[in-house]
């Protein structure tokens, strides 16, 4: 490469490092030529989006925003659709709810949202749009409330607002399904709060009767305790404590073996034991232990719930990613509006550029170039002609075409890639089933041990076969045991999450501790997904004439050249005209100026295209020939940068044990190309795979692997790897991946690039030793519980005290254990956490 | 001592109010979002709420 290529190299961050310019609305490095001195306050942008969002929110004194020190750290993308089918009445019936007072009220879930700043700017809608009567940010769901005047406004308008402040709107269709997990959570918390209070009350009573025991205690405030704590057990059981007697039933109903059954044999004996000694005034009371088992297990339930339930999510959000209403062409030529769910095989629809087709289908007129990234991965748009198929979902870039609709709906390729998606979420169940499996064992042990108890010691003294058996089932009460794993779980997902590493489920982190397979996508994974200029040859003269032909065309390749030269002014060129898959022509100065791939310039000029991209010097690049008068005098090279740290990432995995694959949908030769850079052996890199093929590789590798317990790990950033992503053993979005990627993976990774990667691997290895040692320490006190128990060593009141014991070091064991390092740095940013008041993390400098 | 006859089920009601309280809250959703209240009362910045009052 000579001098002339200066640009090759430049990302965005080491621009921003050499020129230390940064946009003023979205924080990106400004490319030096947009930098205008004497700006007022001295603004600049990267970008005329940018520009418009920052001049929307001054003129609406929204100007607020800008002190937010955690902003987006993505650029604004706004689509410019007209979202003229929110207004439809079809979409009214599907999603739109009256409010009261002639209003109405909706749930849009917004792509890009992501911190603080974004709450902010939402919830100021109504102050943008008139007749927008609030909106409401759920921003870990990243679900808006919207509520409207119609008479005064349209849900589009309100949609195409959010749009311009960089947030894509699309109707939330898991409304019923949200409606009843609401109310799920609900009535979940409200147990856990009246068992609480609960507890704490009758642990008081407990307490004044343990000291009563020891320094002596009148009868009469005795029996007051005693009858106090029986009245407080017995709203306790009816309520909160009815879900595991609920359980146990159904478990006897369908012979099988739950975690219920011994729970509720405890509460009940315990209940009873305690009731009759508190009528006949004599004897021990079980109480405490009883409403402190109710509410600790309520709590580890609960976690755990939690924990699996953002999983379940996943598809509903990829349903979003299809039109919801497509223009159709009447055999008089008419269009009119009509719900994709309403398309039927045989009808001709209109896909105009930038809008994305509503079904699978044959063009039957016009030529465009659509890109199939959704589906393939591929970023470089493909040429379509009259006769060639288009799918639902994929983006018609160039011009506008007519469609026969072939497989709309459900048929469509895309609804079929997303079922994958649901089976792979579906297949994870094993670890589950493994776990009930585990239960099972667990109570047969313990029913047949407190069965033996009673056994043994009925002949000898049948009162201390009661007492004995009882104290067997609270000691071994599996409260530890069932804390164990998701207490660990939640507090290592609440600190890799200030690293910058959202993790979404428990198995996730099991799955990740030991090294295993890691299959990697490659375009917006190990390369930052966008068309850069990385090289140029020849005369740069010719530079402004390239600009005026590539200006205003959507292509990418115009994006790159734009991007790699954005100081310079464009020249003027007429007679400009695009030749779908070949280039672009017009005049500048007089002369003919062409712009386009080796062949087509080689057709019309005559010239040995195959030397001058042999200038190039690299095969994967995107070679695009300038020509001026008939002469070729340049050649530019495009393509997609491999990100800074993807190499030393993947060594640093390799060096931990992990086997890496490439797995991309682009062609051969470039991804070859990018895996010999990046240290793959050549038996480690397949191109040009389908979304179906990656699914089915993953499939195969987990299928093949000798090791059980080493996982396959799916990493990309498309919906092309959604399908992968759900059927892997962990799948993992990346920073700036498709919103519907990031959904289906069960962790994503917030900061740029691909190095939180091995931090993860290391936060699940230390998580899991936690966890051991929870479940160790848990295991072994309850067989400690079930010696004393059986020999009559422990009264139930000991092991009353015992229980709850056990649970308060299981706990502390999560909280001060050494899990995720939460000091990891943010870009721009300094570090997040709280490490210094966490002891054990702060020594945890393992992700340097 | 005998005070306690009157105390504790004094205690018991006002456990019952609150817990009576914590229940309300739930049922009417204000724990249904934990992560955006936090970040939204950062943003009061005088009388331009989102809320109409």
């Amino acid at each position: 490469m000579t001098a002339a290529s200066a640009v090759s190299g430049a990302s965005a961050a080491n621009l921003a490092g050499r020129f230390g310019v940064a946009c003023t609305h979205c924080g990106l490095a400004v490319p030096p030529g947009l930098v205008r001195e004497g700006a007022p306050h001295g603004t600049r942008f990267c970008c005329a989006a940018c520009a418009t969002a920052y001049d929307l929110l001054q003129s609406h004194g929204l100007g607020g925003y800008y002190a937010f020190s955690e902003r987006r750290e993505v650029a604004v993308r706004r689509t410019d659709r007209s979202y003229d089918e929110f207004d439809h009445p079809a979409f009214a019936e599907l999603y739109v709810q009256p409010a009261g007072e002639g209003r109405l009220r909706t749930e849009l879930y917004l792509e890009g949202v992501h911190c603080a700043s974004c709450v902010w700017l939402v919830e100021r809608v109504p102050l943008l749009v008139p007749g927008a009567v609030r909106a409401e940010l759920d921003v870990r769901r990243s679900l808006a409330r919207v509520e409207w005047d119609p008479r005064q406004v349209s849900l589009s308008a309100i949609a195409r607002a959010l749009d311009t402040l960089g947030y894509a709107a699309h109707p939330f269709r898991g409304v019923t399904r949200d409606a009843m997990r609401t109310r799920e959570d609900r009535a979940m918390l409200t147990r856990i709060g009246v068992a609480g209070a609960i507890a704490g009350n009758v642990m008081l009573a407990a307490l004044a009767l343990y000291s009563g025991e020891f320094h002596g205690m009148e009868r009469e405030y005795e029996r007051l305790f005693r009858w106090v704590s029986f009245g407080l057990t017995i709203p306790a059981l009816l309520g909160p404590g009815r879900l595991f007697f609920a359980g146990a039933w159904s478990a006897l109903r369908t012979r099988t073996l739950h975690m219920d059954l011994p729970i509720a044999i405890a509460l009940g004996a315990g209940f009873a034991r305690g009731a009759i000694n508190t009528l006949a005034d004599s004897g021990p009371v079980y109480f405490d232990g009883v409403c402190v088992l109710v509410f600790l297990l309520l709590t580890g339930r609960f976690l755990q719930q939690r924990g699996q339930r953002a999983a379940a999510d996943a598809a509903e959000l990829l349903y979003s990613l299809a039109p919801t209403s497509a223009r159709v062409r009447g055999s008089d030529g008419a269009e009119r509006e009509c719900p994709a769910a309403g398309l039927l095989p045989g009808m001709e629809v209109v896909v105009r550029a930038g809008e994305s087709f509503p079904c699978d289908g044959e063009v039957v007129e016009g030529r465009s170039s659509v890109n199939a990234a959704l589906l393939t991965g591929e970023s470089r748009p493909a040429g379509v002609a009259p006769g060639g198929a288009v799918y639902a979902g994929t983006l018609n870039v160039q011009a506008p075409v007519v469609v026969r609709v072939g497989a709309p709906g459900e048929a469509s390729r895309l609804a079929q890639l997303l079922r994958h998606v649901e089976e792979g979420a579906a297949r994870r169940a094993p670890v589950v089933a493994f776990a009930n499996r585990l239960s099972g064992v667990f109570v047969a042990v313990v029913l047949v041990l407190a069965a033996v108890t009673f056994a043994l010691w009925y002949g000898r003294h049948p009162q201390a076969a009661w007492d004995h058996a009882i104290a067997l089932l609270i000691v071994t009460c599996p409260c530890a045991l069932a804390l164990a794993t998701p207490l660990a779980v939640t507090v290592a997902v609440g600190r890799a999450a200030r690293g910058g590493l959202y993790i979404k489920g428990g198995d996730a982190i099991e799955l990740l501790a030991r090294p295993g397979v890691l299959v990697l996508d490659k375009t917006g994974t190990v390369t930052e997904g966008r068309t850069t200029l990385v090289a140029w040859q020849g005369d740069d003269a010719v530079r402004p004439a390239v600009l005026a032909l590539e200006d205003g065309s959507s292509h990418p390749i115009a994006d790159g050249f734009r991007r790699a030269w954005p100081g310079l002014a464009a020249a003027r060129a007429t007679e400009l005209a695009h030749h779908v898959g070949g280039g672009i022509t017009g005049v500048v100065n007089g002369a003919e100026v062409l712009v386009g791939a080796p062949r087509f310039v080689a057709t019309r000029t005559g010239a040995d295209a195959d030397a001058w991209v042999r200038r190039l010097g690299d095969a994967t690049l995107t070679p695009v020939l300038v020509a001026v008068g008939g002469r070729v005098v340049a050649v530019a090279g495009l393509g997609d940068r491999v990100r800074d740290d993807a190499r030393a990432t993947l060594d640093r995995l390799r060096a931990r044990g992990w086997r890496t694959l490439l797995l991309s949908g682009d062609d051969p030769g470039v991804v070859a190309a990018v895996g010999n850079r990046l240290g793959f052996a050549p038996g480690e890199v397949t191109g040009a795979a389908t979304p179906e093929a990656k699914l089915a590789a993953v499939v195969r590798l987990k299928a093949g692997a000798r090791d059980r317990r080493a996982p396959v790990v799916m990493v990309g950033d498309g919906v092309n790897d959604a399908a992968a992503i759900a059927a892997a053993d962990v799948g993992i979005g990346v920073h700036g991946g498709a919103e519907a990627c990031l959904a289906t993976a069960d962790a994503y990774l917030t900061t740029p690039g691909i190095e939180p990667l091995v931090r993860l691997g290391d936060g699940a290895r230390r998580t899991m030793r936690v966890i051991r040692r929870n479940i160790l320490f848990s295991l072994g006190y309850n067989l400690l519980g079930v010696v004393l128990a059986m020999t009559g060593v422990i009264s139930p009141l000991i092991a009353a005290i015992m229980m709850p014991a056990s649970s308060i070091t299981v706990v502390l064991g999560s909280w001060l254990g050494r899990s995720f390092d939460a000091t990891a740095t943010r870009p721009g940013g300094r570090a997040h956490g709280a490490a210094g008041a966490e002891p054990g993390t702060g020594a945890a400098a393992v992700a340097a | 001592m005998s005070v306690l006859f009157i105390v504790v089920p004094l205690a018991l009601f006002v456990v019952a109010l609150a817990v009576g309280a914590y229940v309300w809250s739930a049922r009417a959703g204000q724990f249904d979002d934990l992560d955006t209240p936090a970040v939204r009362m950062l943003h009061d910045d005088g009388a331009e709420g989102p809320h109409p009052r």
